[in-house]
């Protein structure tokens, strides 16, 4: 019998098996940003034991609050960057170069096909888009991450997502991923990965595949996976040139992390996407999802664009070609942060940093701020926000808020009427 | 290894998520008992004060599927210890959250569906108390005037991170 992705990674990097069933993988990546890692830090101290396996495969970020808001918070970041100098982490992005971690980390080439890759951050299934598994932890699972470079997982079981069909004008990877979190429910995926497959994914660009993957925890998902493939490749090149002849023999590298066409799933999930139409949540849960089209009567106070899910160079230039020449709607705030420095630099070279301020977005820095109600656009109770994030939860960007989860474009959308709105309705 | 048991708690409901739990704007908290006050601040479900008046008077979790959903932030179970909360009963657990209370030597029981509409079947005796015996696997729930006794299970991992009283003393001594 066939092997999927997920097991091929496995028993590569199989270290141990205590007890049948748990397994305890080698890793290749340990992530960290300010909210969850300091915790670890303090633990590891306390015992005695403030060590780290290797500091060239620790990456550590501050990002969700930054630049500090508070004492506390500025703790958080003196913890973290004190620690990063301790042990000579050399890949630590302070104010100045960081961006949110899910962004700024595949952007300096960090992640891998077939590598294992944790973060005390449930969004952490992003860096599957390379063909990695990567996998949220706690700040338990993350602190023995740094101090032994291993995590024990049993066995994901896999489903297989395959998804075809040509996107239609004004619909998107994000609107793509809700409709899967919508037939999957938000606990369809627990104790599994997702493999996306499926021409759809393979047309895909990496930005797209890591949006996709992005939301696999939204049904639950351990880590969401796609083929590595001359896209990957693409992508990668600058940073594995000097270990492969040429990209074909990358590539060729890369297709050995393939699953086997004999490979078993737990369950297959077909979808058709031509007939999809834009679509957003309305509700608290991911997989409360609609069209848009039929809830246009909401009214919105709040645009937010950014995030892990949606704030990379292709997001903002998607939602920057609906806000060309148009103004907010009055009472509507806007506000934009590119997810790394490099996106932002990049939006500014376009002008289309300009285009958003014209149409009267504030414009933030890289940062997680709002979408988990830390600073940079928090609600007040009864608000409404439409937002390219990924968690509707109640009280999650403000106590007695609502947010819903839209595409870049529909957000951009709706800015301009001032409540939900298809973007194809605007789009020039 | 911690202690198990005590006056019960139901949350009816499914997808009780992280950020219910503990919400985000109390993660700069570095102490564990700074949370103290905030467990459950942002649940929405009927019947349930979250005026706290129920904290200290339980010790033990029962809800429904896909609890501790969300955000892998392990100040979810660390809200729920600082209030002498070791143990939570549900249909079935999110990942994340269930790996984060057995790393942090906490109990995450998974019982089937019928079985947790039983035990809350049993709400309508008034207080109860469960009592844990998690060598043997058995959970005994008790009202005045009856009781039930339910077993459960746990994998031999699981196990070993409640005795080792969690994983980084398992992972330290082992590799
Ligand atoms: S942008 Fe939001 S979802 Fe992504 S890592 Fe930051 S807080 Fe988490």
């Amino acid at each position: 019998m066939g092997k999927t992705i997920t097991e091929k990674i496995f028993d590569a990097h199989l270290k141990d098996e205590p007890f049948s069933g748990t397994k305890v993988l080698a890793l290749d990546v340990v992530m960290c940003h300010e909210i969850t890692t300091p915790v670890a830090i303090a633990d590891l101290q306390w015992r005695n034991k403030d060590r780290v396996f290797d500091p060239s495969k620790i990456k550590a970020v501050i990002d969700h609050v930054t630049p500090a808001k508070d004492s506390k918070s500025a703790m958080q970041g003196k913890i973290l960057r004190d620690w990063a100098k301790r042990h000579n982490i050399r890949d630590f992005f302070d104010i100045g170069e960081n961006g949110v971690c899910h962004a700024i980390f595949p952007e300096k080439g960090f992640i891998r096909p077939g590598n294992t890759v944790i973060m005390g951050d449930s969004h952490t299934c992003t860096h599957g888009a390379f063909g990695a598994f990567a996998a949220g932890v706690g700040t338990t699972d993350l602190e023995v991450g740094i101090l032994k470079g291993v995590c024990a997982f049993r066995l994901p079981k896999s489903i297989l997502v395959n998804i075809n069909g040509k996107l239609n004008r004004g619909v998107y990877a994000k609107d793509v991923i809700l409709e899967v979190i919508r037939r999957l429910t938000v606990n369809g995926a627990t104790d599994h990965v997702i493999e996306f497959r499926g021409k759809t994914v393979s047309d895909m660009s990496m930005e797209e595949r890591m949006t996709l993957c992005n939301m696999a925890i939204e049904a639950g998902g351990t880590s969401g996976l796609c083929m590595p493939d001359q896209k990957t490749v693409e992508y990668l090149w600058q940073f594995i040139s000097n270990d492969y002849k040429d990209q074909a023999d990358a590539l060729a590298d890369f297709e050995k992390w393939h699953s086997d066409p004999d490979a078993e799933y737990d369950r297959i999930l077909e979808i058709d996407i031509s007939d999809l139409e834009p679509v957003v949540t309305v509700g608290y849960k991911p997989d409360q999802v609609k069209k848009v089209a039929d809830v246009s009567d909401v009214k919105i106070d709040q645009v937010y664009i950014g995030s892990c899910t949606n704030g990379r160079i292709s997001d903002i230039r998607e939602a920057a070609a609906i806000v060309k020449g148009t103004r907010l709607s009055s009472g509507v705030r806007g506000i934009l942060s590119p997810a790394t420095p490099k996106v932002y630099m990049q939006a500014l070279k376009e002008g289309l940093i300009e285009i958003f301020m014209e149409a009267g977005y504030c414009v933030a820095n890289p940062t997680c701020g709002a979408c988990l109600g830390m600073s940079t656009g928090v609600l007040a109770e009864g608000e409404v926000c439409v937002s390219t994030t990924n968690r509707n939860f109640n009280g999650r960007m403000g106590k007695g808020g609502m947010v819903h989860l839209a595409s870049p474009a529909t957000a951009a959308a709706s800015g301009i009427t001032g409540h939900l709105t298809d973007p194809r309705t605007l789009i020039k | 290894m911690k202690t198990f048991g005590g006056p019960v708690l139901f949350l009816d409901r499914s997808d009780i998520n992280t950020d219910e739990i503990i919400p985000a704007k109390y993660l700069t908290e570095v102490k564990k008992d700074a949370l103290k006050p905030y467990l459950l601040e942002d649940l929405v479900l009927d019947g349930f004060e979250p005026d706290g008046s129920w904290r200290g008077s339980a010790k033990v979790i029962v809800t429904r599927a896909n609890f501790g959903c969300g955000s892998s932030r392990e100040h979810a179970p660390w809200a729920l210890e600082v209030n002498d909360i070791t143990c939570v009963i549900a249909e079935n657990f999110a990942r994340i959250f269930r790996q984060n209370m057995f790393n942090g030597g906490m109990l995450a029981i998974e019982l089937p569906c019928e079985v947790i509409n039983e035990i809350f079947a049993l709400s309508k005796h008034g207080d109860i108390i469960c009592n844990i015996d998690s060598d043997k696997k058995k959970l005994e729930f008790l009202w005045e005037g009856g009781s039930k006794k339910i077993d459960f299970d746990l994998t031999e991992f699981d196990n070993a991170l409640v005795k080792a009283g969690g994983w980084v003393e398992f992972a330290d001594a082992r590799y």
